[in-house]
């Protein structure tokens, strides 16, 4: 806990006394042990679930994912890649090998067999849930160096211990949260260090292991596409602020071509990777640097006025060719109806296209906008110290510190779109939160130094190892500039001045003596105000810390699948009843058995009770899912015909009203409606609400009451108090006592959380023969009209 | 099903006895046990008998034979009390084979009236005791009697050898028909002091088969009169001192188990993840561990040995097929079982933690296990103490290792030009 704040102080205390060398050793041995702690830090605070609940798999998705791992770890990754998956999506199937990011599937299954090979006998579902936290440890270590690269290591150590304890991303990453954006994160941020290395550096090394550092992201997460336009929003930054330079051309021109051969070896992603608009971006800024690149060199083996001849002829003839170019690729792109974007990349762009055009990605509450008492729980303190962050970034401003401050302007673009995407924007907020608060110490603890006596006749003292010199506010300007700046600028001085632009050596001539004016100019705040200051930033800091050990401790660590509640003596009690459930399922019914109930638990149904589902969390297909949901809110018998001619055998229903659980389908069911209407059209949304209202109780509408998904849910609920008081509602039930005459009751759970149907067979058709031809004549004339309805007939 | 205690005393002359039983009760046989009474009434004393099974050459449609081996050879025309205890698991058929939820369930017990046997038989009675009044039906072999919970077939007198006369008795029996179809308990023993037991159990309700509906409504409310052949908690008996004891099944913790621990012995009483009706299954693992002084002892030859329970620690279930695997520590040998009963045998090899050749396993199966097979048995091995170092070395030589090469590679210039 106390790791942000030593990070900074830690140095200091050693900086006075010993020689320059040994300073640097205590310092790098001392960073070294925070850095260890602070990855202590990061997989311990994210325990809170094992330590709370129990070791298990969390939510829907991480259930998905486990189960690959096991298939994986059990079969190899060779069937891995041609797994079918025969059990879900009846009758469809998916093929899983093709359509999974591989990347935390891979790393898991990797760990397991290391281990399993050392003869430490983990089980799959072990490695699973400690993946997350074990990755967020390193996701804090790649926050350093990116940092580090940016600010030096004191910004950098404060970034790795606020981004270790971010509640955002402990929310993902929480024991147990076996999920891609788990070890995405990491991916994101050590691929931004990677590219920032590389602009700094220019080291074509370290630009390989970038295009490296991508794939394993692109292996990961669907979110790999912000890297692949951040990065050349960034480039084309750099360029429009004349700031191009060789380094900047082998940061880039390598991941490009590099990464995308890479991207395309991915299955899930394949052609896309040069097919979709998501990834033109990258090329396009591919063909502006190659240009820029020419112009450049051209630009140095002319003289002046030939350049300016050369450059008229370029323009002009380039003009041309770009505008043919273009006019070509939008005709391509906008022949495709989605121009190329897939459905969520367009609900970034425009945050109102999903609710209009897709219900089923405007249905999932994590695709939903944020609101602002989100932003303060998910990344609390970090949302006031980023515009200060913002501002250190501007002092001076470098490529990479440019970079930073890019990557938080769209990240804070992305997280207001989708809650979801608050995830990308927590390592960034964190980034700027350490830098501003790294700098804050570093001028406020300079001017106590500077001030108490003994020490201020020897200003020496005041310059610190790493870092920075920084001017007070007063005269507006300040400097600060890395200790790995300088020999860089030194270095670009020493370059051919013909291969250099004038610009740049302007810039340089003008850098070069910035730092030792700076130190002579070095102005300080009043002590009382610095140690009131230093005291409340270590407040703030406390304050966070606080918080973050509730949130990760309280608010993020429930599994989901487990419920507990506190009774008034203090006793904990639990709700079990999933998992009831699916342990019901998997033993008690036939292996081969269909199992029908919304898409949400699919992943689980397949998981845990091994049963084949209908529809499931990758909601690939929007036409079946709307099929299920035209079942769930169609009558009795339109339902079974519905569910029957899909081979379905039992219904799975959540119902909450009993004890107050209040995600349950009940509460889910208009999405149900919207999207089977969706597709559907007989389906309509207001014939199940009563003046725009959504209601069970005795105002309800009768296509309401009578629906499958009422009846299921409420089956002799009435008989549980007499009343039929649903707990979520807060209302008795409209529709109290009726029968099931196609579905029959076949187990509910303890506190009636899950209740199974199965589907009555078939009726005999041994009647009279007046009967016969009746009833024989309804049904087909009902199939006519059924015709349209359902897609199965 | 279970625990249908059947007992009969005969009176024979030999210096062997047969004791005969039919091909289907012989595949449900859990256990036989036989006893020698002398003395009068009171004063009764016992004395064990060894059975072994034989064939039997001259008996009738292939029932199976087993031999008492009497202490004291019977002369002619002496007499002897011979007391045979058997039992027999699924001896019970339920009928009708399925009910709704709320019917009691009735079984019928098939039986002979005439105990089989390769002796001519002076005098015989049997008696049937069912566990509730409520008798359906039962067949006739006069004289028969029935009083409340007791059937009394006989006393027959002067039947010839193997004579059969099938009864069949329909009565209610509501007792919870638990059967273990599979337990694989694994003892591993760790030299640092710890007995670490995991079982895993496959659980199911022999009795009759739940017919359609399953309502929580009717089983909440009315316990008494919904579902009361179901059972949805189990006993298990544990040694004393048990520690960190859990109770998970493959999708994670079961949280309804409750334990209870004295200083003679330990319950943990579980609740399976729902009630079981007839025909249900459901799975689950124990696991707990125990101090090793309590159970490895140090024999006079050297060799160490493991006294532990045989059997299952559930109470009130029969267990169709139990394994038996003991883990002994890595580096031990020559082990060796010696059980009182006859059981299969075989050795196999498991990696855990760190292993590099692997520890022996010494596995035991035994079909058709009753309560009466939780009796102690012994295997004996022998074990080097030094083993028991080579994984702490191993760490530390690999940490050792590391810092080595550190360094190493903090003092070595590995790059080609210098500069």
């Amino acid at each position: 806990m106390a790791s942000p704040e030593s990070a900074v102080n830690g140095p200091t205390m050693t900086a006075g006394a010993a020689s320059k060398s040994l300073r640097n050793a205590f310092g790098g041995v001392i960073a070294f042990i925070i850095l260890v702690l602070i990855g202590v830090l990061a997989f311990s605070i994210r325990l809170f679930s094992v330590i709370k609940y129990e070791s298990v798999i969390h939510e829907f998705d991480p259930y998905f994912n486990y189960r690959v791992t096991q298939f994986l770890s059990k079969n190899g990754i060779y069937d891995f890649w041609n797994w079918f998956d025969d059990r879900t999506w009846y009758p469809l199937g998916r093929v899983i090998g093709g359509t999974v990011y591989p990347g935390l599937t891979l790393t898991a299954g990797t760990i397991w067999k290391v281990v399993n090979s050392l003869n430490i006998p983990l089980s799959v579902e072990t490695v699973c849930v400690f993946t997350a936290p074990i990755f967020s440890a390193f996701a804090s270590w790649a926050a350093y160096l990116l940092t580090k690269e940016v600010k030096g290591p004191g910004a950098g150590l404060t970034a790795a211990a606020l981004l270790a304890m971010v509640p955002s991303y402990i929310s993902r990453s929480v024991a147990g949260s076996y999920d891609n954006e788990a070890v995405a994160i990491f991916a994101l941020v050590f691929t931004f260090y990677l590219y920032i290395k590389t602009l700094n550096t220019g080291s074509l090394f370290y630009a390989t292991l970038n295009a490296l550092a991508y794939f394993y992201m692109v292996c990961s997460w669907g979110g790999y596409t912000f890297i692949i336009n951040l990065i050349p929003m960034h480039v084309l930054l750099c360029i429009v602020t004349g700031r191009y330079s060789s380094r900047l051309y082998i940061a880039y021109a390598p991941l490009v071509v590099l990464g995308t051969l890479l991207a395309s070896l991915v299955p899930v992603v394949g052609f896309n990777a040069v097919l979709t608009s998501e990834h033109f971006a990258s090329f396009l800024v591919f063909i502006i640097i190659h240009v820029v690149a020419l112009a450049y060199y051209i630009k140095g083996i002319l003289s002046p006025k030939m350049f300016k001849v050369a450059v008229t002829l370029v323009v002009s003839a380039g003009l041309a060719v770009c505008c043919a170019v273009i006019a070509i690729l939008i005709a391509v792109v906008a022949s495709s109806p989605t121009k190329g974007w897939s459905g969520r990349s367009l609900t970034l762009l425009d945050p109102t296209y999903a609710s209009k055009y897709i219900p089923i990605i405007a249905s999932v509450s994590e695709h939903q906008p944020p609101t602002w008492p989100s932003y303060f729980m998910d990344i609390n303190v970090l949302a006031f110290l980023v515009p200060a962050g913002i501002i250190a970034c501007f002092m001076p401003l470098t490529d990479s510190s440019s970079f930073v401050i890019l990557y938080i302007v769209t990240s804070v673009y992305f997280s207001g779109v989708m809650v979801r995407l608050m995830l990308v924007l927590a390592p960034a907020a964190c980034i700027l939160s350490g830098i501003a608060l790294s700098e804050a110490f570093n001028v406020l603890t300079r001017s106590i130094k500077f001030q108490l006596p003994g020490i201020a006749g020897n200003p020496s003292i005041a310059v610190r190892m790493w870092c920075i010199m920084s001017t007070s506010k007063e005269n507006g300007s300040s400097t600060v500039v890395a200790p790995n700046d300088i020999p860089k600028t030194e270095e670009a001085a020493k370059e051919k001045p013909a291969k250099k632009n004038r610009k740049k050596e302007k810039e340089n001539v003008e850098k070069k003596p910035t730092p030792s004016k700076t130190e002579k100019r070095l102005l300080v705040l009043p002590l009382e105000a610095s140690v009131i200051a230093v005291l409340l930033l270590v407040l703030l800091g406390a304050f966070y810390v606080v918080h973050c050990v509730w949130a990760a401790a309280e608010a993020y660590s429930a599994p989901s699948i487990v419920l507990t509640s506190h009774s008034n003596d203090g006793g904990l009690h639990v709700f079990d009843d999933f998992r009831e459930a699916y342990s019901w399922l998997s033993h008690n019914t036939d292996v081969d058995d269909k199992v029908a109930s919304w898409w949400d638990y699919g992943y689980q149904t397949t998981a845990m009770a091994n049963r084949t589902v209908l529809v499931d969390n990758n909601t690939w297909n929007n036409t079946h899912i709307a099929t299920v949901g035209t079942a769930m809110s169609s009558p009795e018998k339109q339902a079974w015909e519905i569910f029957h001619s899909l081979d379905v055998k039992y219904v799975l229903v959540v119902f909450g009203g009993v004890v107050g659980y209040p995600s349950d389908d009940i509460n889910k069911f208009l999405w149900m409606v919207r999207i089977g209407g969706g597709v559907f059209p007989h389906i309509k949304e207001p014939d199940y609400l009563r003046d725009g209202q959504y209601r069970i109780d005795a105002q309800a509408t009768p296509t309401m009451l009578n629906c499958l998904m009422y009846k299921l849910s409420y089956f002799r609920f009435v008989e549980t108090d007499g009343k039929g008081f649903d707990r979520v509602r807060r209302t008795e039930i409209g529709k109290k006592h009726f029968k099931l005459t196609h579905f029959e009751e076949v187990f509910t759970t303890h506190h009636w959380m899950v209740r199974i149907y199965k589907l009555k067979p078939q009726r005999n058709r041994i009647r009279g023969k007046t009967k016969k031809s009746k009833s024989s004549r309804s049904v087909s004339s009902k199939r006519d009209v059924r015709g349209k309805r359902n897609p199965w007939h | 099903l279970s625990l249908s205690q059947v007992e009969n005393t005969g009176k024979a002359a030999a210096s062997d006895v047969l004791l005969a039983f039919p091909p289907t009760e012989a595949e449900h046989l859990a256990e036989v046990k036989a006893q020698a009474a002398s003395g009068k009434k009171r004063k009764k004393t016992y004395a064990h008998l060894i059975v072994e099974p034989t064939d039997v050459p001259d008996a009738p449609n292939g029932a199976k034979g087993f031999r008492l081996a009497l202490h004291n050879p019977l002369s002619p025309g002496e007499t002897t009390t011979i007391e045979v205890l058997y039992m027999l698991t699924h001896s019970m058929e339920p009928f009708p084979a399925e009910i709704s939820q709320s019917d009691p369930q009735l079984v019928y017990y098939r039986d002979s009236a005439y105990i089989l046997s390769p002796y001519r038989i002076k005098q015989q009675t049997t008696f049937i005791k069912t566990p509730s009044t409520n008798v359906q039906s039962f067949s006739r072999v006069e004289p028969t009697n029935r009083a409340g919970m007791e059937l009394k077939y006989g006393p027959y007198e002067d039947l010839p050898a193997y004579s059969y006369s099938p009864v069949l008795v329909h009565f209610e029996n509501n007792n919870p028909f638990a059967v273990v179809e599979e337990l694989v308990r694994e003892v591993e023993i760790s030299h640092w002091g710890n007995l670490q037991i995991t079982e895993h159990y496959t659980l199911a309700h022999g009795g009759a088969k739940l017919k359609g509906v399953f309502s929580r409504v009717d089983y909440q409310s009315r316990p008494s009169a919904s579902g009361v052949s179901s059972f949805k908690n189990l006993l298990a008996r544990l040694p004393p001192r048990v520690h960190s004891v859990y109770y998970r099944d493959e999708i994670g913790n079961i949280s309804s188990s409750r334990l209870r621990t004295d200083s003679r012995k330990s319950e943990l009483e579980i609740e399976p993840r729902y009630p079981l009706f007839g025909g249900w299954k459901s799975t689950f693992i124990i696991g707990y561990g125990l101090p090793l002084e309590d159970f490895l002892f140090e024999s006079t030859d050297g060799k160490r040995y493991l006294n532990f329970t045989f059997g299952c620690p559930l109470s009130g279930t029969v267990v169709d097929k139990l394994t038996l695997k003991v883990v002994l520590p890595e580096g031990s040998k020559d082990p060796s079982a010696v059980i009182p009963f006859p059981v299969e045998e075989h050795m196999e090899t498991k990696y855990s933690y760190l292993d590099v050749v692997g520890r022996p396993v010494l596995v035991l199966e035994k079909k058709n296990v009753v309560p009466e097979h939780n009796i102690p048995f012994q295997v004996y091995y022998t074990f080097n103490p030094i083993f028991m170092l080579a994984e702490p070395l191993m760490l530390v030589s690999t940490v050792f290792f590391l810092f080595a090469s550190c360094v190493a590679y903090l003092h070595i210039d590995i790059s080609i030009r210098k500069g």
